[in-house]
């Protein structure tokens, strides 16, 4: 048999012409979603300001932040001491500074304990269902009844003050909202029949899970976790500021926090400066998570 | 095709007395009723009937993929001999893909859309063969496009999903399907969501290459044609059971069950395209209770009393042509009413 030609097909070279094209389309339309977006465009530069600061450390301080100079106790903010000094005496700016390492190891390590446990928590539960999934959900459903803030102070309260602990802490209470997400996504995944194909194939429930159903829940996980990151932080400053978290001396915003509050009035500064810190940080986390779903969604794009 | 030179008694399938339910809020669905048939060798059966009358549960039994609040209740599916529903998952998962496999109605569906369709026909090997090696495995996946027909099958194994036309994806389906030379094809409408031009095409290549690797097909269709086109044999099912078997010549040009002629004379006839279109009458009968009589009774012309009465048996109506329906009760029974027994008669 003589077969028809399958049509004009594209040469290598056009093919992938076209392939870089539609990518270069996609990251440009990107560039103009987050250029339209003014409140995206503050969130990455508090952001990437963050990390700068976190990596730049030792350059950008001004002074050692374990550094206890007691006859410099409680200084206002003034042009040698930019943010004034602690009842120990510390420079405070350097010490928010170094903070934000702190910060951001927290958070980094959160994220990567939690969404992959509830990544896999999710997709199973989903794809195999059943008395399992009950059992999951139920559980999920156990650590969703507590507000995520007491349900971090328990934890850390029951393993012992420290980040190591904190950070086991509230990724403990985290992982239910990926469970739920990825257990949605699945939900909605394993029915389709490309799917079905596999397990006409042969393919065991392990090979379908990882190779199949995961990757069409990771970009709903990524977003919900770039939302999550404020959350986390700001717990992980609760639980400094309640001394279940970081331990003195860490320079932890909470911590610091914590430490000025029997001066609030008179040396307003030595809690003030650490909680806006705080704060910036936070907003940063939310505007970026924001714009991140908006330019990860497709009706964003169509039509501009 | 199959040759007919070859001996009878090679069977490859053989499925008897097949019953499945469905446990639904409105009550128990008897969705196959006793189904009986069985495939040869290399040879094509087509499976024929309107929605709904149990052509894809049989299909999917067979791979044992029916699934909660559907089940098997009763019957046997032997494969090579060995009873597909006795064995155990693993056995059933080592089947499916390597010795079975089942091309879907909507390629463009059943592929995933973000793997790379050259990957996904190296997946059905490596799913069977873990020791072959990705690098291995790919290349055999474009031998296979090759096979089909798809001019340059290099650049195609790196392509998306949702870069191909129809056509293309279903090539893409059947070299999935195909690529570890399963003994069992089934095709469960494999063109009715193409076009017809593509139709044909995609037809006569997997006339080929089933005749290449010697397959046998079991063909799910409602279209006459492609069954008169492309099977050695077929059976017509009506609302869950097997209505009338035989050659495809004999069953399509002397049809024995009222439901067969009923259903060729919805075929529109280009001769006289002012006709109006032949519709049966009435209703395909409600599945909620078992089968006591003959299903199609209350939409037969010729039904009688004992239609109405008793389930019939297969008829026997010279050479392999069998047909369920007492229009022929003065034939010599070819099997008892839903009973087991060999199809074979002579």
């Amino acid at each position: 048999m003589t077969l028809p030609p399958p049509g004009r097909s594209l040469d290598k070279e056009e093919l992938r012409r076209h392939r870089r094209r539609a990518r270069r389309q996609f990251l440009t339309d990107s560039l103009i979603l987050w250029r339209r977006n003014p409140l995206m465009i503050i969130g990455s530069l508090i952001i990437l300001g963050l990390v700068l600061v976190a990596v730049l450390a030792p350059f950008l301080a001004t002074h050692d932040p374990f550094d206890q100079i007691l006859a410099d106790r409680l200084l206002p903010p003034t042009a040698g001491r930019w943010f004034g000094t602690d009842s120990l005496g510390r420079d405070i700016y350097s010490r928010v500074i170094y903070g934000a390492r702190v910060t951001l190891a927290i958070a980094f390590l959160v994220a990567a304990i939690s969404t992959p446990l509830g990544l896999i928590i999710g997709v199973v539960s989903g794809y195999i269902g059943g008395a399992l999934d009950e059992l999951l959900m139920r559980c999920s459903d156990i650590f969703l009844a507590f507000p995520k803030l007491i349900l971090a102070i328990a934890f850390a309260a029951a393993l012992g003050p420290g980040v190591e602990n904190a950070i086991v802490a509230i990724a403990v209470a985290n992982w239910p909202s990926y469970a739920r997400l990825a257990r949605a996504e699945t939900l909605s995944v394993k029915n389709n029949d490309y799917i079905r194909v596999m397990r006409v194939l042969g393919a065991g429930r392990l090979r379908i899970m990882v190779g199949h159903v995961t990757p069409m829940c990771l970009s709903s996980i990524i977003v919900r976790m770039s939302l999550d990151m404020g959350t986390i932080i700001l717990t992980a400053a609760g639980l400094g500021f309640l001394g279940l978290g970081a331990q003195p001396p860490t320079p932890e915003w909470g911590l610091m926090v914590s430490d000025g509050r029997d001066f609030l009035v008179d040396q307003w500064w030595v809690s003030t400066l650490p909680g806006f810190a705080i704060l910036v940080v936070v907003m940063g986390f939310n505007l970026l998570g924001d714009g991140i779903r908006d330019i990860l969604d497709p009706h964003q794009r169509q039509g501009r | 095709m199959r040759d007919p030179s070859r001996p009878a008694s090679d069977l490859l399938l053989q499925v008897e007395d097949l019953k499945v339910r469905f446990h639904t809020l409105r009550g128990v669905v008897h969705a196959l009723e006793g189904v009986t048939f069985h495939l040869r060798r290399q040879e094509t059966l087509g499976l024929a009937g309107e929605t709904g009358c149990g052509k894809s549960v049989t299909a999917r039994s067979i791979l044992r993929l029916i699934e909660p609040p559907g089940y098997i209740s009763q019957g046997r599916i032997a494969f090579e001999g060995r009873d597909i529903l006795k064995l155990s998952q693993a056995e059933v998962r080592a089947l499916r893909g390597s010795q079975i496999s089942m091309i879907m109605q909507e390629p463009k569906m059943a592929l995933n859309p973000v793997i790379r369709v050259g990957r996904q026909v190296a997946e059905t090997l490596l799913i069977h063969q873990p020791g072959l090696g990705r690098r291995a495995a790919r290349a055999q996946a474009v031998e296979m496009l090759a096979q089909l027909g798809i001019a340059s099958p290099g650049r195609m194994a790196r392509r998306y999903p949702h870069e191909l036309s129809g056509g293309m994806a279903q090539r893409v389906m059947i070299a999935m399907m195909l690529v570890t030379r399963p003994k069992l094809l089934i095709a469960d409408e494999p063109t009715s969501a193409l076009d017809v031009t593509i139709q044909a095409q995609i037809m006569e290549l997997m006339k080929d290459l089933i005749r290449e690797i010697r397959t046998s097909v079991l063909m799910i269709t409602h279209d006459l044609g492609i069954m008169a086109e492309s099977c050695d044999r077929v059976a017509v099912m009506y609302a869950g059971s097997v209505v009338e078997e035989g050659p495809v010549r004999a069953v399509l040009k002397n049809p024995r069950h009222p439901y067969t002629r009923g259903l060729l004379k919805t075929v529109p006839d280009n001769a006289n395209p002012d006709q109006p279109l032949f519709s049966i009458k009435g209703n395909v009968p409600s599945l909620l209770r078992p089968q006591t009589h003959c299903r199609f009774a209350p939409r037969c012309e010729e039904a009688f009393d004992r239609c109405r009465e008793e389930v019939p048996p297969m008829y026997s109506l010279g050479g392999e042509h069998q047909a369920a329906c007492f229009l022929h009760h003065r034939a010599a029974p070819a099997r008892p009413a839903g009973g087991v027994g060999a199809a074979e008669a002579g």
